[in-house]
């Protein structure tokens, strides 16, 4: 048996002082760059929806930190579900990037193309979603099996919602992942509710992780909210996968105290739930057990919160400067080396096309 | 990158090296050699679908492939159209270039979600190009009834961002098809299964032929009268008419599409400046057939050229008919082409 690592100054294998301090820089990160979102929604200048993370940061930021990340393409992989924002930021996304693609701004990854966290970052290890639910599952249940078969020590990693979890292509892309024996580790994020519909109406199980054994593979689960208890059972999930012990299906229970987007109004949430929620906040949480352990003091911590405020300041500063991207932007290549041509009535004079 | 792993080469089986040995190939050997071929040259090339390994593939196109490179480059998958569609997606994220094999292209359908949503857009999206072939058998008059005989291109045609190649000969299936797995964008390969062992196709092919980019058409047979644009096992058929019509004085041109996505369309508008005449045949149906989309191309670009209406063969809108009097009354014949040829030349 491999040694737990005891790293200076806490009782978390593979977590130290310094990376409690990354770990709450992500968090805050993750939240304040959500508020300021909110804000930017507010003022119209968040031009589609406004999909936030608020009560559930501690799964996207506990489960990343467990990988191995790298910024040559040489890393994990992971594609993220829509509320794993937190993710991004822990491999290496900057927050101006994000508020460039709410805001539909030139300067964004996609160039106004496509929306909110729909993009790719192949040297950090992303992959962005679409907005088809399971899809990525199957797409990682490839990246994994090139992991495979090219005897590469990496894993592919994906989070679905308790929604997702109910389309055939999660079954799919799992099931192949699973028979493959690929390194693919998806983390079923129940957070009680796919838009309006609560979990009840997803699944008849008692669980998400009851499945692990039918699939054949590795099951675990833990409390979404605690952070350092979503970093375990990351870190040993993706060990094994590592070491070619196959996929494996995570479950972690968290809650969405926001609506599906900003625009709902959670009317069908029964009173009392969100606030009972509110009570077991991972960020309050984190804070909470890293003081009463002594692992970092209130000075410390609130130094990140003041660097944090600064960097999502000076992101906020850059995507509101960004232009709208030119029209034409839109007739970028759809297959190699061959754009569209504008319509005749767009050309500079209209002309027929003979 | 590590080099992918596999087993020690076996000397090449004499049904891979047909064409090494100055043999002729049908079509279904000349895509045999193509996959095989593909397979050495780039270790990033890799197979997966159903049966295509111990078994060899439902047309046994794969056949011997399992023995030579082995479980982790000929992938038997679960049934799983979708699955496997969208894991070579992620393949072709990390640089493989997979190449998936649908056991007859009707079941193409259920993997429609990845690659209209996810495969198509990805360059587009800004998340890479995404190198990866889908290849199978389509097409009727075997006699396979509705859901082993469908030609499903045209629900795939208006997606932005696929290539569709349909070739009609052992040199086209050969050469297209290494060009397809070269290609950096997502190509659907469509094989048509009366080709596969049609022994009027078999022809000798030389070794290390150019392999030219997709998305030119062919000059299948040079005349003046009138033009047929098609593609497949139709561009046979209208052969088959063109040298009845011959006999009758009409030049009939023929023009094979190979490719329609992209379209080659400066050869169709080509054509019918030259001729004035056009008649679109193909056995997809009626109705969202490519036969429209041609014909408002040719619109847009030759309508002063033309001296006639344009006229087009296809099958009847319903599904395919299993009974082989419904098929044959489904799926357009020689006669039809003749009928509308004889129409458009006296016009």
């Amino acid at each position: 048996m491999k040694r737990a690592t005891r790293k200076r100054g806490t009782s978390i294998p593979g977590l130290g002082r310094p990376q409690l301090l990354e770990l709450y820089y992500y968090l805050q990160l993750t939240r304040q760059t959500e508020n300021l979102l909110s804000n930017l929604y507010r003022q119209n200048k968040v031009v589609g929806g406004l999909y936030r993370s608020l009560g559930q940061e501690g799964v996207a930021v506990g489960s990343a930190y467990a990988l191995r990340r790298a910024t040559d393409g040489t890393g994990d992989v992971i594609a993220s579900a829509v509320r794993s924002l937190g993710a991004l930021f822990v491999l290496g996304v900057k927050p101006a990037d994000v508020l460039m693609q709410y805001m539909a701004k030139a300067g964004g990854p996609t160039a106004g193309r496509e929306q909110n966290i729909h993009f790719t970052d192949l040297d950090l290890g992303y992959i962005g979603l679409i907005s088809h639910l399971g899809v990525m599952v199957e797409v990682m249940a490839g990246v994994a099996l090139t992991f495979k078969l090219r005897n590469e020590p990496r894993v592919a990693l994906t989070w679905t919602g308790d929604g997702a979890a109910s389309t055939g292509a999660f079954h799919e892309g799992f099931n192949l992942a699973a028979v493959q024996r690929a390194p693919l580790v998806v983390i079923i994020e129940n957070n009680a509710y796919a838009y309006s519909t609560p979990v009840s109406r997803q699944t008849a199980a008692e669980s998400f992780v009851i499945r692990a054994p039918a699939y054949g593979v590795f099951g675990d689960q833990c409390d979404g909210n605690d952070v350092f208890a979503v970093y375990a059972m990351t870190r040993n999930a993706v060990a094994r996968a590592r070491r070619g012990e196959g996929a494996a299906l995570l479950e972690v229970e968290t809650y969405r105290r926001l609506g599906h987007a900003e625009h709902d109004n959670q009317h069908y949430v029964p009173a009392g739930e969100v606030a009972a929620w509110e009570a077991k906040d991972p960020v309050t949480r984190f804070e909470n057990r890293v003081k009463a352990e002594k692992w970092l003091n209130e000075t410390e911590l609130a130094g990140v919160r003041q660097r944090v405020e600064a960097e999502v300041e000076t992101a906020r500063a850059a995507a509101e400067a960004s232009p709208l991207p030119e029209a034409t932007l839109a007739l970028a290549e759809v297959t190699g080396g061959s754009a569209p041509t504008p319509p005749w009535t767009r050309q500079d004079p209209p002309r027929r096309v003979l | 990158m590590a080099a992918v792993t596999r087993p020690a080469r076996r000397e090449k089986p004499e049904h891979v090296r047909l064409t090494e040995d100055g043999k002729p190939v049908t079509f279904l050997e000349a895509i045999r050699e193509a996959l095989w071929e593909e397979l050495e040259r780039d270790p990033d090339v890799f197979l997966l679908g159903e049966d295509i390994g111990a078994y060899g593939g439902a047309f046994k196109v794969t056949e011997g492939f399992l023995e030579a490179f082995g479980a982790d480059r000929i992938i038997d998958t679960p049934i799983s159209e979708s699955g496997f569609t969208g894991a070579a997606a992620g393949a072709a994220h990390m640089g493989m270039r997979p190449v998936v094999e649908m056991q007859f292209m009707d079941f193409v359908s259920c993997a429609y979600e990845p690659l209209t949503n996810y495969i198509a857009t990805s360059r587009w999206r800004g998340s890479g190009p995404l190198p990866m072939v889908v290849r199978g058998p389509v097409g009727g008059g075997v006699r396979g009834g509705p859901f082993h005989s469908q030609n499903p291109e045209m629900a795939f045609f208006h997606t932005p961002g696929l290539k569709i190649v349909y070739p009609s000969t052992a040199r086209d299936a050969r050469n297209l098809l290494k060009a397809a797995i070269r290609d950096d964008d997502p190509v659907l390969f469509f094989e048509h299964k009366k080709l596969y062992r049609a022994p009027f196709l078999r022809e000798t092919l030389q070794p290390g032929e150019p392999v030219e980019p997709l998305g030119r058409a062919r000059m299948h047979r040079s005349g003046t009268d009138l033009t047929i644009v098609t593609y497949g096992l139709m561009v046979h058929e209208s052969q088959k008419a063109a040298e009845l019509l011959a006999g009758e004085g009409i030049d009939t041109e023929i023009l094979d599409l190979r490719t329609l996505l992209p379209l080659d369309e400066e050869a169709i508008v080509e054509s019918v400046k030259k001729t004035s005449r056009v008649l679109i045949v193909h056995e997809d149906t009626r109705t969202g057939g490519i036969a429209g989309e041609i014909a408002m191309r040719v619109s847009e670009r030759a309508f002063e050229w033309l001296d006639a209406p344009i006229l087009r063969v296809t099958a009847i809108d319903t599904p395919v008919p299993y009974s082989p009097p419904l098929e044959d009354y489904f799926l357009p014949q020689v006669d039809d082409i003749l009928k509308a040829a004889r129409y458009l030349a006296k016009y």
